[in-house]
């Protein structure tokens, strides 16, 4: 088997008394949904934000890609191919749909730093966003302006702008947020089919989708893992049963 | 065409059909205040590309004014005097030419612009407001208390400077000059709104974590943003000083970077032409009421307040009213 896409090794982070990561150490391979999920404030986003680098680690490294990516920036990671979505819809409301998904294509395969040329006259980045739209159904609200959006087009916008990225792998922070049971069996699919192009490391509140999406399950409880496994290892696992499931299984 | 580009039309037209229906009927004071309207807008073009597209509220944009000033104070005063602006290591004499002048502010005023915002874009909010105001209050006093050129009272340049064919004495056609700078700061400055850069600095503007996640650093976007604003208000500065033939202090105040701003929120922040209309009302309204009372500012203020609670954008955007152009 091929080395794993991104590994984490031995991640701690503390704030003052609060333990957030406590020796995190897990991977996401190739062509996998690795969902992580645990109860609130157990620490996924602290997790995830040293992943994408907006935080650093105390302790740990973070790889990607072959390479110790711990020292990095945000944007340098992006620009690694780490395509990123977040918890809470992170677009720019004022702009339209094309021009969000043009950023990304900016971002990932551009230069930002032209000053003459109508960046919507750019054939290339136009195609390439026009493109990941298309892959979410968005491509018929490009001329829309973010704001005026239903909350789930705007989910499925923010999986379109990190698909413009062509990124190696994607990390997904709670993409059915505040969906609805309709909305996360729209979106559903569309995840499924996103790990032919790159893995998914998928923090995801809803246990009905993590079930029908993730090949393995991390459970992060009080900063630590205490398992990771197929979803059947999971369902059976009695000191996950006992720290999560248990209140709903 | 939309409303907007009407508006804009309209005024260009009077901006331009005003000075020279006062250079026939002979009335150089109407084409000298056309001038002051046409360069304090160009001042207010650089500052807008940062506040309006990049959402930096800087109130030190007359430290820039000020450096594109006493770009055009230092050189013009060197060739008055015949003496060389330095010696060692190379030898550099002062000139007389505009447009080597408007070279030396661009690059001095964007030197300036690339510290100040390296060390203010740390911040935001109301701490870059500060420290922005704070860059402008140090120019000042440094000026006030640099003797070498005129200190506190100013450096008066007997003639203005020279540009290739034309005689720029003529008020009507420095005013020509002025008028055509100023639409190429236009046009470059629809020209960014709508290039990869624009669209970057736009977004880092309403999101910058969005930014960041598709491999952009914001940091660099708003420096650069910032750096290219405030080169352009240099420019403005360096042709104020030619107008009035007179460098001070005064360019550097915080007064200065009040009224630039002003301009910007009268006319529309964010619209191409908001400074131009902005700055057309504020010379008009200080030349009519002006002459009225000594404290007409107290209506600029009442006019201003009405602008801010019932037409956030501006005059354009009311006159445009419910129909927002695209960018």
């Amino acid at each position: 088997m091929s080395d794993p896409l991104l590994s984490v090794h031995g991640l701690s982070k503390r704030f003052g008394a609060l333990q957030a990561s406590n020796d995190i150490t897990l991977d996401v391979r190739s062509g996998e949904i690795h969902a992580l999920i645990g109860p609130n404030g157990a620490g996924k986003s602290t997790l995830i934000q040293q992943i994408c680098g907006a935080l650093r680690p105390d302790t740990g490294e973070v790889w990607f890609d072959g390479q110790n990516v711990t020292p990095l920036s945000v944007a340098e990671r992006a620009r690694m191919g780490l395509g990123r979505t977040f918890q809470i819809s992170s677009l720019a409301m004022e702009d339209t749909v094309l021009q969000n998904a043009v950023l990304g294509a900016l971002g990932g395969h551009g230069a930002p730093f032209r000053f003459f040329r109508p960046v919507l006259k750019d054939a290339a980045l136009v195609a390439r966003a026009e493109e990941a739209l298309a892959r979410v159904d968005m491509l018929k609200f490009a001329d829309k302006r973010t704001a005026d959006l239903s909350h789930g087009q705007r989910r499925q916008l923010e999986i379109a702008v990190a698909l413009t990225l062509q990124p190696k792998l994607f990390v997904m922070d709670e993409p059915m947020a505040g969906l609805g049971a309709s909305g996360t069996k729209d979106l559903t699919p569309i995840l499924s089919a996103l790990r032919h192009d790159a893995p998914i490391l998928l923090v995801e509140h809803d246990m009905d989708a993590v079930f029908a999406l993730a090949d393995r399950i991390s459970v992060l409880v009080y900063g630590k893992v205490i398992a990771t496994g197929t979803v059947d290892e999971i369902r059976a696992d009695a000191a996950v049963r006992e720290a999560y499931l248990g209140e709903d299984a | 065409m939309s409303r907007e580009a009407y508006i804009n039309a309209i005024v260009v037209a009077v901006l331009l059909a005003v000075p020279l229906w006062a250079w026939v009927a002979d009335a150089p004071f109407i084409i000298t205040l056309a001038t002051r309207i046409a360069i304090l807008a160009l001042a207010g073009v650089g500052l807008n590309i940062a506040l309006g597209l990049g959402g930096m509220v800087s109130l030190g944009h007359a430290v820039f004014f000020g450096i594109g000033g006493y770009a055009m104070g230092i050189l013009a005063s060197h060739a008055q005097d015949y003496s060389p602006l330095m010696e060692w290591p190379f030898l550099i004499e002062g000139t007389k030419s505009m447009p080597v002048i408007w070279l030396a502010a661009l690059l001095m005023s964007g030197l300036a612009a690339l510290l100040i915002g390296f060390l203010s874009l740390r911040t935001s909010g109301v701490y870059f407001i500060m420290i922005t105001l704070a860059f402008g209050q140090m120019f000042f006093y440094f000026t006030v208390s640099w003797p070498a050129y005129g200190g506190e009272d100013g450096l008066p340049i007997y003639v203005r400077n020279s540009f290739p064919g034309l005689n720029t004495l003529d008020p009507i056609q420095f005013f020509l000059i002025c008028f055509a700078v100023l639409g190429l700061a236009l046009g470059f400055s629809a020209a960014l709104a709508r290039s990869p850069f624009g669209l970057a600095l736009n977004a880092t503007r309403q999101q910058a974590t969005r930014v960041e996640a598709v491999g952009i650093a914001p940091f660099r976007i708003r420096l650069v943003g910032f750096v290219i604003s405030g080169m352009i208000t240099g420019l403005a500065g360096a042709l104020f000083a030619d107008l009035n033939r007179f460098v001070s202090p005064t360019m550097f105040s915080w007064q200065t970077s009040g009224e630039i701003m002003v301009f910007v929120i009268l006319g529309g922040v964010a619209r191409l032409f908001g400074p131009v209309v902005g700055a057309a009302i504020f010379i008009t309204l200080e030349h009519l009421l002006g002459g009225v009372s000594d404290y007409w500012h107290i209506y600029l203020g009442a006019l201003l307040l009405l602008v801010v609670l019932f037409a956030r954008g501006g005059v354009i955007g009311l006159l445009s009213s419910w129909r927002k152009a695209s960018v």
